[in-house]
């Protein structure tokens, strides 16, 4: 059977994952004074990061969908 | 005199409030016709109580998400076996179930999918129909009457042929896959017709039995796993509830909406969609689950508890082999379960308690680091 390609970025489920700039995360960790090892963690094999191609060691942004706030931001620090 | 949209806009745009409460904001300012002096004053008013209503520092959160959780969960059935909500599909409902979400069990006892159809199958009842003769399972039993043949050591399948026709099968084809899956030596009856017999490669009585039982096991079409499907109209929709949860082989299937297909296992959206997903489908999961039983839990809570269940990556459970299970303190692991392992590894291995932790503190009687334990007073 032939392999069906769709994206995945377009699941309900799934909210907006963006690759962040140095410049951008330098903000972000100034802002909650922490470093970069302390944000949550999203694994390099996890199917949205394979879409996206982010490598380990980036950080991403995800725009979510948020019941309390209407929009939230969240990172995740990329890890092998 | 009130103000225009453009200079709400420009006043609201540099407060650092969440986007719900602002679009509220603008919404009601431009319905009531506030003058800007007005205008500023709401602002205000509105920033202050925003403030008061932030969770303080140092506010134990998890042990308040527990116990907002944990309390309505006392009144929960303990056992449900509904034919509740969708498409008579038994689902676990209540107590047993938010255990599983929280267990991060890798199989639920009930999978159940929802897949939504593309915009051409999802109006066309008949079309909808052929999807999901396509995604359910077939099995010999379903299109054949089975005849064990002992005198000719043989294995003689009439097929249905109205069922045949119904799920667009022919004889040919089911030969073909069993050929395919098993290892005898199978004939498409010339004179009867819808007839194939199988012959063992050995012809002794026990491979004759062996054969009978395994030729129920094979998957003739369909994907393997998914008993059953029924088609349901929702609104203007065809949309199709499995019982049975294949997500990836389902996602492959011509006409599914991909954006749209949904399942309960929480284990497969997570390695199908990825651990934002997973977050997700464990909040609506939990949530459904409180709600259906009548109770309603601050969102807030559930997202606590789905957060620290993401955090690292992938879904862990909440308990000795998850987030208790790791947590740093020797004392806070053996307070929680299995106590005398955690201690006499730990005695083995030497471990430090730093004691930053609330239960390690509570263990040895010390005032906890929380509220008004975590500030210190320096005289000079």
């Amino acid at each position: 059977m032939s392999e069906r390609k769709y994206s995945l970025l377009n699941h309900e489920l799934i909210p907006k994952h963006e690759i962040m700039s140095e410049e951008e995360l330098k903000l972000v960790l100034k802002s909650y004074n922490i470093e970069k090892e302390q944000l949550p963690k999203i694994k390099v094999e996890d199917p949205v990061i394979k879409e996206i191609g982010a490598q380990v060691g980036e950080v991403v942004r995800i725009t979510r969908n948020s019941q309390t706030a209407g929009e939230a931001f969240y990172y995740r620090l990329v890890i092998a | 005199m009130s103000i225009s949209e453009a200079t709400i806009d420009s006043m609201i745009a540099q407060l650092d409030l969440p986007k719900n409460i602002l679009k509220t904001l603008r919404e009601d300012a431009l319905k009531a016709n506030v003058t800007k002096k007005e205008l500023e004053e709401i602002i205000e008013r509105l920033e202050e109580s925003y403030r008061y209503a932030l969770v303080e520092p140092c506010e134990a959160v998890g042990v308040v998400s527990a116990q907002s959780i944990g309390e309505p969960g006392t009144q929960m059935t303990m056992r449900t076996f509904h034919y509740a909500g969708v498409a008579e599909i038994n689902v676990t409902l209540g107590l047993p179930r938010l255990i599983e979400i929280v267990d991060a069990r890798k199989l639920p006892s009930t999978p159940m999918m929802t897949i939504a159809l593309e915009p051409d199958y999802a109006t066309d009842r008949d079309k909808a129909r052929v999807l999901a003769w396509e995604i359910e399972a077939t099995h010999i039993d379903n299109l054949a009457d089975i005849t064990t043949d002992l005198a000719n050591m043989q294995l003689i399948i009439d097929l249905n042929e109205k069922t045949l026709q119904q799920r667009s099968l022919t004889a040919d084809e089911i030969a073909d896959k069993i050929r395919e899956k098993m290892d005898v030596v199978v004939t498409v009856s010339g004179n009867i017709a819808n007839q194939i017999i199988l012959t063992p490669n050995a012809p002794s009585y026990r491979e004759l039995l062996q054969l009978a039982k395994n030729i129920h096991g094979i998957t003739l079409k369909g994907i393997e796993g998914i008993k059953r499907v029924v088609i349901r109209k929702d609104g203007e929709e065809y949309t199709l509830y499995t019982e049975g949860s294949q997500l990836k082989e389902v996602l492959q299937i011509e006409g599914v909406d991909v954006t749209r297909t949904y399942t309960n296992n929480i284990e497969e959206i997570y390695s199908v969609f990825g651990i934002e997903a997973a977050r997700n489908a464990i909040i609506t999961e939990a949530n459904n689950t409180l709600g259906e039983q009548g109770l309603t839990v601050d969102i807030r809570h559930i997202m606590l508890v789905a957060d620290i269940m993401c955090c690292d990556g992938e879904v862990k459970q909440i308990g000795r082999h998850g987030i208790s299970g790791e947590k740093a303190s020797v004392f806070a692991r053996a307070a929680f379960e299995v106590t005398v392992n955690h201690l006499l590894d730990a005695g083995m291995r030497g471990d430090l308690d730093e004691l930053n932790g609330v239960t390690e503190n509570i263990i040895v009687g010390q005032p906890i680091k929380l509220g008004t334990g975590d500030v210190h007073l320096i005289s000079r």
